[in-house]
Formats: C-alpha cells, structure tokens, sequence
C-alpha cells in the first residue's frame, strides 16, 4: 500500500512539476505578434483595370499593352490605388477625372453617351421586326393572299362609253 | 378610259416608320460630319479670342496664394501657356529656355508663363519640374480640358495671347532658344 501511495505521489508531483515547467515556459518566451503583411496587386489585378483603360497619348493602345514610359507610370499609379483599398469604380473615376472620358475602354453612361447604349439595340430590334414581317409575307401562298369575296368585287368604274353603247344595242335590238 | 382603281392590300414599311428610320439616318450624318469637321480643324489659330479656362497649381507653384488661376484673371497682361509632360523629350529640351524666359521677364510683372502638365502623373510631374527649377504657374489639364480647348496635337505646344486674351502666335515643338521666346513677348508687348 505504501509503494501504491508513493508511486501516486510521484506521479502527481510530476505533472505538477511538467504543469509548472510550460508555464514557465511559454511565459518566457518570446512570443511576437504577426500580422499578415498586405500583398502587393499583382500585375493580373492591375491589368484588369488598365485593360479596361486606353493610353490617353497612343492611338487605341489599351493601358495593359501599351509599352510607353508614361503607361508604365499610369500602372504603377494603379498599382498604389489598388494597394490602398480603392475599388476598380474609384480608379476609373480618378483616371476620367484627370485624362478625360477618352480614357475609358466604353464611353460612360451618361448625357449624351447614353444614346451610345440606346440607338444599336434599338436598330437592332427595329431591322429584326422589319426583317421578320418582310419573311412573313415573302412565305404566304399566293392563294391565301387573296381576301374572302375578292373575286366578286365589282369594277368600280364603268367605261360610260361602253355603259351606252350597251344600251343602245339593247334599244336596236 | 378610266382606269381601275388597285384594291390589292398595300404591303411595306409604313409612313411612320420610314419617316423615323430617315429621321435618325439624318441625325446619324449630322453627328458623324460635325465629328468631321472638328476632326479636320487644327489648333487654334492666331487671331482666335481664347475662351476663359481654369487651370490648378500644384502645390508650390500657386500664384499669388492661389491653388488655381482662370485666363481672364491675367486680362491686361501678356500670358506665355505652355503644354509639356514629364515623359515628353522634346519638352526638356525646352523647359530651360522657357525657365530663362520666365526668369527675365518675371519682375516686369507684364508677363505670365502657366505651364499645363499634359496627362501626366504628380510625382513624375514634380520631379521634372524640380529637375528643371522651372519655378513658373504650373499645374495638371485636368481631364485634358484645356489642351482640348486649344485642339492641341502633341506636347510641347506653346501659345501667346495678348493682353486682351486673343491669341496671337503658337509654337509647335521646342524652343530652340530662350531668345526665340523673347522675340515674341516683345511683339505683345508693343
């Protein structure tokens, strides 16, 4: 009973010991806080924007492709917005703000610019009706082009000369 | 003889809809030729009152306290624009002269250099001005207003009007020299 009692003891006196030893432990190491470091836009997140802008100097260069100095820069420029938070919209708005509308890969929706998103649907719906009538009537029978009791239409003018000619032969007769 | 009247169903587009169909035909070609013709104009030309425009400074280069500055605030004096950019090369080959002129006709206070950085970025902006001391009214066109007022081609341009804002020479391309300038200030300022 004794070696029982002793053996418990010791096993008791051990964790306690192994308890104190990790506390220790991890109060004394050094322990740094880590914050996860913001991730530089990568050129595919900057080319989702700059494709969606033109050079405003070379002729209908989209800003991704162009391989100008200034492009160069106009992408570095998006790469510091995109890193400071600011959404695809707010660069945009900033890009027009300073180079103009030109700048954009579609003209924005608004004034006039809007009749650019109007007019070609629009054009479209018309031909297409236009188009679908001139086959509908291409299509029908001949026959059924005819309207009910057409044959029995009456000429609406009569040649008077004829119209006494007949009289005058009924008279002779 | 009379003749029989054609009773058969009228088929086609109706009156209204070829009406409209050439109405916007007609609009279409109006839009496309005034297009054209702004298309086929070139910059301003001498002679040409320039309407007023609103040009902000950059910071440090404000004029008397002032973060922006409009033409017509220069009425009675003789103003120098000038549209560059910092990735411009002929522009550098120029911008010393033009800091010369700027130089030789500042404390006359009849003359007025404004420097319209061209679709540019800030800092590239600054460092060029910085490379160059050019230490006159400049400032960024924003959304290429002005450079789109004056139908501008390319950079380096540079305009002066007179002092009672009609435009009176253009310069395409860089100043050979700080003296070429000169030779035209001194024109305005008979």
């Amino acid at each position: 009973m004794n070696r029982t009692l002793n053996q418990k003891s010791l096993r008791i006196t051990y964790y306690v010991l192994l308890f104190l030893f990790l506390t220790l432990a991890l109060n004394f190491t050094p322990i740094k806080v880590v914050y996860a470091q913001d991730p530089t836009p990568s050129d595919d997140q900057v080319n989702e924007i700059a494709r969606q802008l033109y050079c405003p100097v070379c002729e209908n260069t989209p800003l991704d492709v162009c391989p100008t100095e200034a492009c160069r820069q106009w992408r570095a420029l998006i790469r510091q917005m995109i890193s400071e938070g600011r959404t695809e919209a707010e660069i945009k708005q900033y890009f027009v703000e300073n180079y103009g509308a030109r700048v954009l890969g579609a003209p924005p929706a608004t004034g006039l610019n809007r009749l650019v998103y109007i007019i070609p649907p629009v054009i479209i719906l018309a031909g297409a009706f236009f188009l679908f009538r001139a086959l509908k009537e291409w299509t029908k029978p001949a026959t059924a082009s005819a309207t009910p009791g057409a044959s029995e239409a009456k000429p609406v003018a009569q040649d008077d000369y004829i119209t006494r000619l007949e009289e005058e032969l009924k008279k002779r007769k | 003889m009379t003749e029989i009247k054609d009773t058969a169903p009228k088929r086609g587009v109706p009156m209204w809809a070829q009406a409209i169909i050439w109405g916007l035909l007609i609009v279409l070609l109006i839009i496309v030729g005034l297009g054209l013709n702004r298309a086929q104009q070139g910059t301003v030309q001498p002679g040409d009152k320039i309407p007023d425009f609103r040009l902000p400074l950059f910071k440090g280069y404000e004029y008397e306290g002032r973060s922006e500055v409009k033409l017509y605030d220069f009425r009675g004096k003789v103003v120098v624009l000038n549209f560059w950019a910092s990735w411009c090369k002929p522009c550098e080959q120029e911008a010393a002269e033009l800091q010369q002129a700027w130089k030789a006709n500042k404390a006359s206070g009849e003359v007025i250099f404004l420097g319209a950085d061209y679709v540019d970025t800030e800092p590239e902006a600054r460092a060029y001005l910085k490379k160059f001391e050019i230490d006159f009214y400049n400032g960024p066109d924003m959304g290429t207003k002005i450079s789109q007022l004056f139908r501008m081609k390319g950079v380096p341009e540079t305009y002066f009007i007179d002092r009672e804002g009609v435009l009176q020479y253009v310069k395409v391309g860089p100043f050979a020299s700080a003296d070429e300038i000169q030779i035209h200030i001194d024109e305005l300022l008979k």
